[in-house]
């Protein structure tokens, strides 16, 4: 019997993300991330929360270890709704974003409605 | 007389350093070898006679922040002064094994590695301390990269204002046509730092949304 290999990706939901606090998006992400696992966010992360993922990751780099992220997401949109308006302040909406190991994703082509990206099961 | 007018331009200077505006920050922000740094180097050139850093076609060069203040840069609609911050090159990866194959020896790949990742880090911290971005990108390179997205995010997410400079104009796979076509809520201006192409158009820009 063949064994199958590969990746794991994980598809996961704006529900799940929304009940983390910013600090617990990016160490999960972090650490499933450094497991080898591939994330589809439903809906991404804000433009701050991108940046302390960006952040941490530095943090984290160590030579012949972890080198990095991967890390794919649409440009935001600014919200021009009625509530928006009345909060006075730009609220970006975020879109799905792909996160994963530098090492085993690489982006192949990306524009403003369209991600391509190869996926590699070897590092 | 003398005693009055010595009194009045006493009152004067105390006035000044008590209600002085400050000078606005802008951070020149992108990723590597975008010519963040050429870049710098030019408007400094052009207003103070002197230079910010030194620049390598290999990429981390400018591995951690520098900031000018009191950079005048004069107009035709008159002048405005900035506090300029250099920002190291913005990246999700850092690799070492590509500064050896850049020709630099292991351990020297290594450091600046870590020296590299430090100055990501800074150039994040900093976007909390601006007033507004000159975001470089190349423009012989695909726009949609994840530290423009970013970069262009966390401004509009501010309200702050953005300029965008779309580099190396100077090459002959330029299209800053694509830049524009990507981020079209931004304004933009095609330059070569390297050359002063198009460099009075970018002053004019600074003056008009920093100012």
């Amino acid at each position: 019997m063949s064994i199958m290999q590969g990746f794991q990706m994980d598809l996961v939901s704006e529900h799940r993300l929304a009940e983390m606090t910013p600090v617990e998006k990016v160490r999960f992400i972090i650490d499933e991330v450094k497991e080898g696992k591939i994330l589809v966010l439903e809906k991404g992360l804000s433009p701050e929360e991108e940046a302390s993922l960006i952040e941490m990751t530095m943090t984290l780099i160590e030579p012949d270890g972890f080198s990095g992220i991967e890390m794919e997401s649409y440009p935001g949109e600014v919200d021009t709704s009625i509530f928006g308006r009345l909060l006075k302040k730009n609220t970006l909406k975020t879109r799905m974003t792909v996160i994963g190991p530098a090492d085993q994703l690489k982006t192949l082509r990306k524009d403003r409605n369209m991600i391509s990206a190869l996926i590699s099961t070897q590092k | 007389m003398g005693v009055i007018r010595k009194i009045k331009r006493n009152f004067a200077d105390l006035f000044k350093k008590l209600f002085k505006k400050q000078n606005a920050r802008i951070g020149i922000y992108g990723p590597p070898n975008a010519g963040k740094t050429t870049l710098a180097n030019r408007i400094l050139r052009d207003w103070t006679g002197d230079a910010m850093g030194s620049v390598s076609h290999i990429a981390h060069e400018t591995r951690r922040a520098r900031r000018r203040e009191g950079v005048t840069i004069k107009t035709n609609g008159g002048s405005i002064t900035l506090d300029i911050i250099d920002t190291p090159g913005l990246a999700t990866k850092i690799d070492f094994h590509e500064f050896m194959e850049q020709g630099m020896d292991e351990n020297e790949s290594k450091r600046r590695a870590k020296e590299a990742t430090e100055g990501v880090i800074e150039a994040v911290k900093w976007l909390d301390n601006l007033d507004g971005v000159i975001l470089v990108m190349d423009a012989t390179e695909d726009p949609f990269t994840q530290v423009n997205v970013t970069v262009i995010g966390n401004m509009e997410a501010r309200s702050l204002p953005l300029l965008i400079a779309a580099n190396k104009v100077d090459l002959p796979d330029a299209s800053p046509s694509t830049i524009r076509d990507a981020f079209p809520q931004h304004p933009m201006v095609s330059i070569s730092a390297l050359e002063g192409k198009n460099i009075d158009t970018l002053y004019e820009e600074i003056a008009k949304r920093f100012g």
